[in-house]
């Protein structure tokens, strides 16, 4: 009783759709709540037994379902019957609501199919076929597909456009869905291709060219057809349907696109629409661009859009000329000034594609300037705009193994200005071609420690977190290639200065076995000199060997490269000695010392540095700096800091007796600590070189060894340690094919002669300012965090980075295509077998073989039947004859005959080529294997029964047809068009 | 399969239409209309009318206070969809005489099925107002 009169209640009073939305507009704050209400009201209200009450409810339901995301699943069953209500307004409602909710997965999806099949096949009402359509066009799974198929079938051919071309767009559903169906629909959809009603053809063609898109081999047979409708049809939507058709097609059939290119330029030619001129532009650059006329006809197109004010038709002009970049480059030259102006365009997206253009136009010749100009372009541009010039940058240098660059001492030091850019959070990729470059390409290592060492030693960096990465990867360049530093203590004062406490735990490490790997190249060399002095050796040949221990074996050999260079020293800084012949030099300790007393205010030479006070000092210096982290919680740092403090322990009892007995006799005392540094040094001199990605490959798996073992729990146990990056650099020595010539001491003594960077002078006004900090233990965790931004923007102002000069710039660069070749070879990039990118990925295969198989199937069995029935008897048998002749001989000699044949076809006057034709095509299908044959003619036949309709068009789909039997075993297919 | 989706959203991000020719979960979709919402009303009328989202393009066009959103696959025809939308809002202009966003509010159900009479499957079926408006005149009259 009481549910009758609520029910009643909510009939009178229910609240409509339009009252529901005027409360929601009503409600500023408290809208969930309202709508929480309104549910509640709905879910009572959608169980009445009054038709219009439970559809107004559903109505309700939906409008929240679908524009404020409320689940409305629960009230499926009440959807499904409100769709099988008799009037027209509350089944609307539900079908509505069907095609809102319903999923896959939805149960009550069973128990729509026969409400849908009466719905499909109502006589009086159109418009309930045409909801039933739309809503199958959305929810339609593989069961309601199968079962529906002959009513949508039926619907094919109705006698009314406004059903047929709904039937027509569902089609596309149920092949997808229902491979099955193409064998029953195809045939009539093909037909529909003929109708002259406008609407049949633009949705037909709309199918089409979803199916052609997902798998364009094959709906090849039907190019005649598709071919009519492009130079036939008024409309400008089909036309553009019909070109993303050909644009598929005629990337399989190159003969094809000679019949294409000619209607297709003469739609860009003539037509006033702009999408249609723009489809055409794109067809061509991307389908057709082997013919060149097109070509530069859809480049004066192009342009034109490229000067339009609209920014839609700019970004499509960009966008077309990207994709005709990778073959014509010239279109985008043509078009340089254009492309560089928008670069400063305010869209994002446009500016993003000019960046993509201008990137396609870099080759080895102006990839210098380019890179400049962009780079100091990006100092200007908002973070996300500077972040993806760099990246678009780092990812050209870098391609094919650093293809187009030359000079890697430039590529290096612009890695180094990037890192600086306030903005840049490229650190990872940054990091990595830093330690790709220094394990490649040897030549360029000094200029890697020198750009290094600007990092590490400036403070101000230390406080950006996106260049930590960088960072570590300085550090690690730094110790591993310390012997071409002009300073090694400095680096290890850098390396350990306080702010290094700012790093992440596994990048500190890095910084500290980094200054590990100094120190003990400073003491060896430290021994080395003495030992040479001692013995009166000459420094620079010591030192040489020193360096060149690493570099090449043969130390006499540097040796009679260093000392020229030298001499070239000498004749800069100190004028008075330049006349001196360089074999005084090398062999008197004289020269020397008059050279170092001449540069005391130069940057130091590595022969002065390494005094018995220096070393002591950098002793004292890390054991202060890295006393308070032995109470480190992390493991690396800790596992590092014991290994260098304990060393330095190990060895410093003995350097300081040794200054005692300096004069005296050093030998005996100092036997033991010289050889732990040898051994040491010898450690750490050991190259690392790159490794191949598919070195682990060749390692064969011991017996007995687990790999696949679950370790889960291990990982529970020490998941909070991470390893330091470091650890993938270090795994194998290998050695480089080719040794160092005489470039290295060059390079080395060049590097002696720059005047210090400004970073050294910020270190040392840090180190006046806050001198306090240093050499303290680390109580002082915060450290003030003040300093200068590393990259003001403001600062680099007065650089030429504005548009203007970025287009004169690089017009200028662009111009003179043809520069004189650097006077510097390119160094050796060592390469791997395993760095070579596989060519590309395995192409997808078609999306749904079921499909393109049913649809091919279909069309062979258009074949099989028409060709049988319609051939004259003679005829008949001799081919008969002749395919069971085929099957005894040999598949692949025949396969070879009919390739030959088919070429042999390309040469011969059309007409004799059309009988020879259909023979062959009957050949073809004689040989396929028996199996398939007998298949397909079953389902010719099947579908002979099942319509007697009789195609007028067999016989040029039979021609088109015959060569789809064997698209799997050959690429040979006849011109559809001739 | 072409147009994959059409949303009307007005200046403050709110959704006045969303019709889907993919099934996806109110999770999805809420989503989804949250991002290009947040991608494409912070751009002016200056900036061109493409988004790249995901692995699909948003063509969108702004009629006074409303934006138009379509969903479409990479390879379609940026400029015939903005076509689309411009035949879609002279339908309702013609059908409701100067839409605003409270008809398409107070009629959701009339603009979908002009959508459903234009768009069947993402294919765009019907291109002629008149052909377009014949079946909702019909049943107007019949109600």
């Amino acid at each position: 009783m009481a549910s009758t009169t609520s029910s009643i209640m909510d009939t009178l009073f229910q609240r409509t759709l339009e009252d529901l939305i005027k409360g929601l507009r009503l409600q500023l704050i408290g809208e969930s709540a309202f709508i929480s209400k309104a549910l509640e009201e709905i879910r009572r209200e959608i169980k009445s037994t009054d038709p219009h009450t439970k559809s107004n409810a559903l109505q309700k339901l939906s409008y929240l379902s679908s524009l404020h995301h409320f689940d409305m699943s629960w009230a499926a069953f009440h959807v499904v019957e409100v769709m099988s209500s008799s009037r027209f307004s509350h089944k609307k409602i539900g079908y509505h609501a069907a095609s809102l909710s319903f999923s896959d997965s939805t149960p009550v999806l069973l128990l729509i199919t026969n409400q849908l099949r009466k719905d499909l096949t109502n006589p009086n009402n159109e418009f309930e076929v045409s909801l039933a359509l739309e809503c199958l066009s959305r929810i339609a799974t593989t069961d309601l597909c199968r079962d529906l198929t002959p009513e949508i079938f039926t619907l094919l051919s109705s006698t009314k456009i406004f059903v047929r071309k709904k039937a027509i767009a569902l089609v596309l559903r149920v092949f997808e869905k229902y491979p099955d169906a193409v064998k029953v629909c195809f045939k009539r959809l093909v037909e529909n291709l003929d109708s002259t009603d406008p609407h049949i053809v633009s949705a037909v063609v709309g199918v089409f060219c979803e199916l052609t898109s997902n798998d364009p081999k094959s709906y090849l047979p039907l190019a005649p057809e598709f071919y009519r409708i492009l130079v036939d049809s008024k409309n400008n939507w089909v036309l553009i349907k019909m070109l993303k058709i050909f644009a598929k097609l005629v990337l399989l059939e190159p003969r094809l696109s000679k019949r294409v290119v000619e209607p297709v330029c003469e739609h860009m030619r003539r037509t006033g629409a702009k999408s249609l001129m723009f489809e055409c532009v794109r067809t061509v650059v991307s389908s057709l661009s082997e013919h060149e006329q097109a070509v530069k006809l859809a480049v004066v197109k192009i342009r034109e859009l490229l000067l339009d004010d609209d920014p839609n038709l700019k970004y499509l002009g960009l966008n077309a000329l990207s994709i005709v970049a990778p073959k014509h480059l010239w279109a985008v030259l043509e078009n340089k000034e254009v492309v560089i102006k928008w670069l400063s365009d305010e869209d994002p997206n446009i500016k993003r594609e000019s960046l993509r253009l201008v990137m396609a136009m870099v080759s080895e010749n102006n990839v210098v300037e380019i890179c400049r100009v962009l780079v100091n372009y990006a100092l200007k541009s908002d973070p996300e705009f500077c972040n993806e010039i760099l990246g678009s940058v780092l990812s050209t240098c870098s391609r094919n193994l650093y293809e187009i660059v030359n000079d890697f001492d430039w590529y290096v030091s612009l890695l180094g200005e990037m890192s600086r850019i306030l903005h840049c959070q490229q650190g990872d990729e940054i990091e990595n071609q830093l330690i790709d470059i220094s394990m490649r390409v040897r030549d360029v290592r000094p200029e890697l420690v020198r750009v290094g060492r600007d990092l590490l030693i400036d403070p101000a960096l230390l406080s950006n977190h996106f260049l930590y990465r960088i960072l570590s990867a300085a550090a690690w360049v730094s110790g591993e290639y310390v012997e071409f530093s002009r300073n090694p203590f400095e680096l290890i004062e850098a390396l350990l200065q306080p702010r290094t406490n700012l790093l992440p735990p596994s990048i500190r490490a890095i910084y500290i076995q980094s200054a590990f790997k100094v120190l003990i190249f400073c003491l060896h060399s430290y021994l080395l000199q003495r030992e040479s002095t001692a013995s009166s050796y000459p420094d620079t040949l010591a030192l040489s060997e020193l360096a060149s221990k690493r570099e090449m074996p043969e130390g006499s050999d540097l040796a009679t490269f260093k000392a020229p260079s030298h001499s070239e020293q000498d004749e800069v800084f100190n004028p008075r000695v330049s006349n001196q012949s360089s074999e005084e030099l090398s062999v008197g300790n004289g020269g020397d010392r008059t050279i170092n007393h001449g540069q005391t205010s130069t940057p130091v030479t590595s022969e002065n540095i390494f005094t018995y006070e220096a070393v002591v000092n950098q002793l004292n210096l890390i054991e202060l700096a890295l006393g308070p982290l032995t109470g480190s919680h992390d493991v690396e740092i800790l596992e590092r800091v014991r290994n260098l403090l304990c060393f330095i322990e190990l060895i410093k009892g003995e350097i300081l007796e040794s200054l005692v007995q300096k004069e005296e006799n050093l030998n005996s005392a100092e036997m033991k600590s010289s050889k732990i540094i040898k051994l040491m040094s010898d450690a750490f001199s050991e190259e690392l070189g790159p490794v191949s990605v598919s070195a682990q490959e060749r390692v064969p798996i011991p017996e007995g060894l687990v790999l696949k073992e679950n370790l889960n729990d291990l990982e529970m146990i020490c998941g909070d340690i991470q390893l330091p990056s470091s650890i993938s650099f270090s795994l194998v020595s290998t050695h480089y094919e080719e040794g160092v010539g005489a470039s290295l001491p060059d390079l080395q003594s060049k590097e002696e002669l720059e005047p210090p960077s400004e970073a050294t002078s910020l270190l040392a006004e840090h180190r006046k300012r806050h001198g306090l900090y240093y050499l303290t233990s680390e109580k002082n965790d915060i450290v003030a965090n003040d300093y200068p931004p590393a990259n003001d923007p403001k600062l680099q102002d007065d650089q030429n980075n504005d548009t203007e000069d970025l287009v004169k710039l690089t017009e200028q660069l662009l111009v003179s295509k043809k520069r004189p070749n650097q006077a510097k070879p390119r160094p050796v990039v060592v390469k791997l077998d395993g760095d070579f990118v596989p060519v590309s990925a395995k192409r997808p295969g078609p999306k749904d073989d079921s499909l393109s198989g049913a649809v091919q199937e279909v069309l062979l069995g258009n074949d099989t039947r028409t060709s049988t029935s319609r051939s004259n008897p003679s005829d008949k048998s001799s081919s008969k004859r002749k395919g069971k002749e085929k099957l005894i001989t040999d598949p692949s000699s025949e396969l070879n005959e009919n390739l030959g044949d088919a070429e042999k076809l390309d040469h011969e006057n059309p007409s004799s080529r059309r009988s020879k034709h259909r023979t062959h095509g009957k050949e073809r299908r004689h040989k396929s294997p028996g199996k398939i044959r007998e298949e397909r003619e079953e389902n010719g036949q099947k579908e002979k029964k099942k319509s007697s309709h009789r195609h007028a068009r067999h016989k040029t789909r039979q021609r088109a047809d015959v060569p789809l039997n064997v698209v799997s075993e050959t690429p040979v297919i006849p011109d559809f068009l001739l | 399969m072409g147009i994959r989706f059409i949303l009307m959203v007005n200046k403050q991000g709110q959704t006045r239409l969303a019709q889907y020719y993919e099934y996806l979960t109110l999770e999805e979709r809420r989503a989804l209309e949250g991002e290009i919402v947040r991608k494409c009303l912070a751009r002016n009328e200056q900036q061109c009318s493409f988004v790249e989202h995901r692995n699909y393009k948003i063509v969108y066009r702004r009629y006074a206070s409303l934006f138009f959103l379509v969903g479409v696959d990479n390879d379609e025809n940026e400029l015939a969809i903005l076509e689309f939308i411009h035949l879609l809002v002279e339908t309702m202009d013609c059908h409701f005489g100067n839409v605003c966003e409270l008809d398409i509010m107070f009629h959701l159900e009339k603009a979908h099925f002009m959508l459903e009479e234009m768009v069947m499957n993402g294919c765009i079926v019907e291109t002629s107002k008149t052909n377009i408006l014949q079946p909702i005149q019909l049943m107007e009259k019949s109600s």
